[in-house]
């Protein structure tokens, strides 16, 4: 390495360098494992994190954004927390470490450790091209996280609750989960801080929908407000599969939740929602890249922005569709209240068609409160605090509503409307 | 009840004036008419009486039971008694009609350091109520407003005022958009709010809501003034002839 090179990286940087190294021979893996930590690091540190000059993180720099790595702490046992929703069976994961004492009847379950440890795992660890950072740091320094198998025909009626906690330090999980042919189930992804103390967080989901399965997956990202999270989803859809993927984000000081799907079954059909609460100094970044791959598939994205004190965010969404995938309908949607003058929202959607004969639209919307709502809600006595909770509820919950599943809806609006109250 | 001294008031933004120096009574138990052509500034007066801010008061003062209430903001007003039914209520899509009456009547009743009501109690109330004005369940469980046609809206505001309990009731052009079984519902559920200790101001363009909701005073609004007070004849009188006599005379 010559004295250039060197000079030219971050303290972040030198940073993930330095804990790489300390963790040489601790990190799980067999030889092939190995070898692919090892080249990701080496690609990580010869290209270093990404910058504006990269497109796809051209609105969050990464080199300059993330300033530093807190400490990898060896922490006192952490206690799981209640589930999101009543009755849902709690897979978790404290301060990195599965704990695999519980099982799913009928699923098929590992720890991702395990899956290292036998190098089953190696295909996956890969990254996605040259401007995946996510994949590389991810694939250098996952330790743990849980792969699931739901076999063909499988109805869980409860949700699955994968729940990260953590007390600080770094934690970088993976969940691969495959639904299979006909199946149906729930599964809550939840990334939670227990403590407040910093984090430098990556997880991936490796998720893969097969024929006619109908897959719910919820993410719920409630970060520290010094945690940096770095997520990446990616999703493959079957024939006829069905996938209702919902993104909330109300935590984190830095956060890209990566989105990266494949539609390549006809007759799939994909509905995303996403909803950011943003506040404090943090910056949220979500990122979508949507392929129809074949003919006759759907999607709808809606993304809803709720953005307060000097928060920044941003929403990308790119879908490309293939030139033989006719009659692909896609929506996609994204709206932003800008509840401060110095909060700030970047958008930008991308759409590239090769098909000709194809439904493909895409809005955008920035808006404060509607002075007319206001005046009417507090004419009826609300006062204006209360009020503008309420309209700020109301532009999220309408989207949560489309779940139309009442325990989750129920949940997923109360953690909306306490984020609110604290924040608003 | 109400007693409005010397109003001017102006829109906030291009400083036009609108209401040009208004004086009205109306007592305690009183239904009061108030009437004028387009434009004469009836609807700003329900606003600034409800306190919307897009009007600025440059003079005078509205007392509403011997305080002065312009210092308030609308959710304040609104706990001390006032309650404005819109001419057009909004739509607020996300927001439940059940929680909204709800949140309402309870920050209501907070602010006059009442007791919160209970879940029970406040479904009772809100049954009741609806029944009365034949306003369905399933109403109640769509979004504030949203997807209710004219009549059900003017329905649902005259709910809300008889949930409300207000001491003065400001009816903004009730009548417009409603058949007439529609105006006859919305009439009796506001003649069966009519109490000794409550004041009403009826606005209106036309004599109809009148024969429903008969008013013990009348008073023409012109150019942001009253020019004419009476009994309930003067609004007949008004309906035959039109406003140019009055106006005619005033000038």
């Amino acid at each position: 390495m010559n004295m250039q090179t060197t000079s030219r990286l971050t303290v972040a940087e030198t940073a993930l360098i330095e804990a790489f190294a300390q963790q040489i021979g601790e990190l799980p893996g067999d030889g092939a494992v190995i070898g692919t930590r090892d080249r990701l690091l080496d690609d990580l540190k010869k290209s270093g994190l990404p910058t504006r000059r990269i497109e796809s993180w051209h609105y969050t720099d990464l080199k300059t954004l993330l300033k530093s790595i807190p400490d990898a702490t060896a922490v006192a046992a952490i206690d799981p927390i209640a589930p999101l929703v009543e009755g849902a069976t709690i897979l978790s994961v404290l301060q990195g470490s599965a704990d695999t004492r519980t099982t799913v009847e009928g699923v098929d379950l590992a720890s991702f450790k395990e899956r290292l440890a036998d190098g089953s795992a190696v295909s996956g660890l890969t990254a996605r091209g040259s401007d995946d950072a996510i994949g590389r740091i991810n694939g250098s320094f996952v330790r743990d996280g849980f792969a699931l198998t739901l076999p063909a025909d499988l109805q869980l009626e409860e949700p699955i609750e994968l729940q990260t906690l953590h007390a600080g330090g770094q934690i970088h999980t993976r969940f691969p989960v495959s639904f299979g042919a006909r199946s149906r189930a729930t599964i809550i992804e939840r990334h939670q801080t227990v403590t407040g103390e910093a984090a430098f967080v990556s997880s991936i989901s490796d998720i893969v929908v097969e024929e006619s399965a109908e897959a719910t997956w919820i993410i719920l990202q409630q970060q520290g407000a010094a945690d940096t999270h770095l997520g990446q989803i990616r999703v493959q859809l079957g024939t006829g599969a069905k996938l209702r993927l919902f993104v909330v984000n109300a935590g984190g000081k830095l956060v890209r939740q990566e989105l990266r799907i494949e539609v390549a079954g006809e007759g799939a059909e994909l509905m995303l929602r996403g909803v950011n609460l943003l506040g404090g100094d943090s910056h949220t970044d979500v990122t979508l890249v949507l392929g129809h791959n074949v003919p006759h598939t759907n999607s709808t994205e809606t993304i809803r922005n709720v953005v307060f004190d000097r928060a920044s965010g941003v929403f990308q969404g790119m879908i490309r569709v293939a030139p033989d995938a006719q009659k692909t309908d896609a929506k996609m949607a994204c709206n932003t209240l800008l509840m401060s003058d110095d909060g700030d929202f970047s958008v930008k959607p991308e759409l590239e068609i090769f098909a000709d004969d194809v439904i493909c639209g895409h809005g955008a919307t920035v808006a404060d409160i509607d002075r007319n709502h206001l005046f009417y809600l507090m004419a009826r006595g609300v006062p204006e605090n209360k009020a503008r909770a309420m309209l700020v509820n109301a532009f999220v919950a309408e989207i949560v509503e489309e779940l139309e599943d009442e325990k989750l809806v129920e949940a997923l609006e109360n953690v909306i409307s306490i984020w609110l109250e604290t924040h608003a | 009840m109400l007693e409005i001294k010397n109003l001017h008031a102006r829109i906030a933004e291009d400083g036009t004036e609108i209401i040009r120096g208004l004086n009205l009574t109306v007592k305690a138990g009183e239904v009061a008419a108030i009437m004028g052509p387009n434009g004469s500034g009836k609807s700003t007066l329900s606003y600034i009486l409800s306190g919307r801010e897009d009007y600025e008061v440059t003079e005078g003062e509205v007392l509403l039971n011997g305080e002065n209430i312009l210092e308030l903001d609308p959710a304040e007003r609104a706990a001390k008694g006032v309650f404005l039914a819109f001419q057009y209520p909004v739509e607020i899509p996300g927001v439940a009609t059940m929680q909204f009456l709800k949140v309402a009547m309870n920050e209501q009743r907070k602010a006059r350091g009442e007791a919160e009501l209970t879940t029970p109690d406040f479904i009772r109330r809100v049954k009741e109520a609806a029944e009365q004005l034949k306003i369905d369940q399933a109403m109640l469980r769509r979004p504030l407003n949203v997807g209710f046609s004219g009549g059900e809206k003017k329905r649902a505001e005259i709910l809300q005022m008889a949930l409300l309990e207000p001491s003065l009731c400001i009816l903004d052009e009730t009548d417009s958009g409603l058949d007439i079984d529609a105006l006859k519902i919305v009439a009796d559920g506001v003649n069966a709010l009519k109490s000794p200790d409550r004041a009403t101001i009826v606005i209106t363009h036309y004599q109809r809501l009148l024969d429903y909701i008969v008013p013990d005073t009348v008073h023409v609004l012109y150019k942001g003034q009253i020019i004419r007070s009476g009994d309930k004849a003067l609004a007949l009188e008004l309906e035959a002839n039109g406003y140019a006599d009055i106006i005619g005379e005033a000038a």
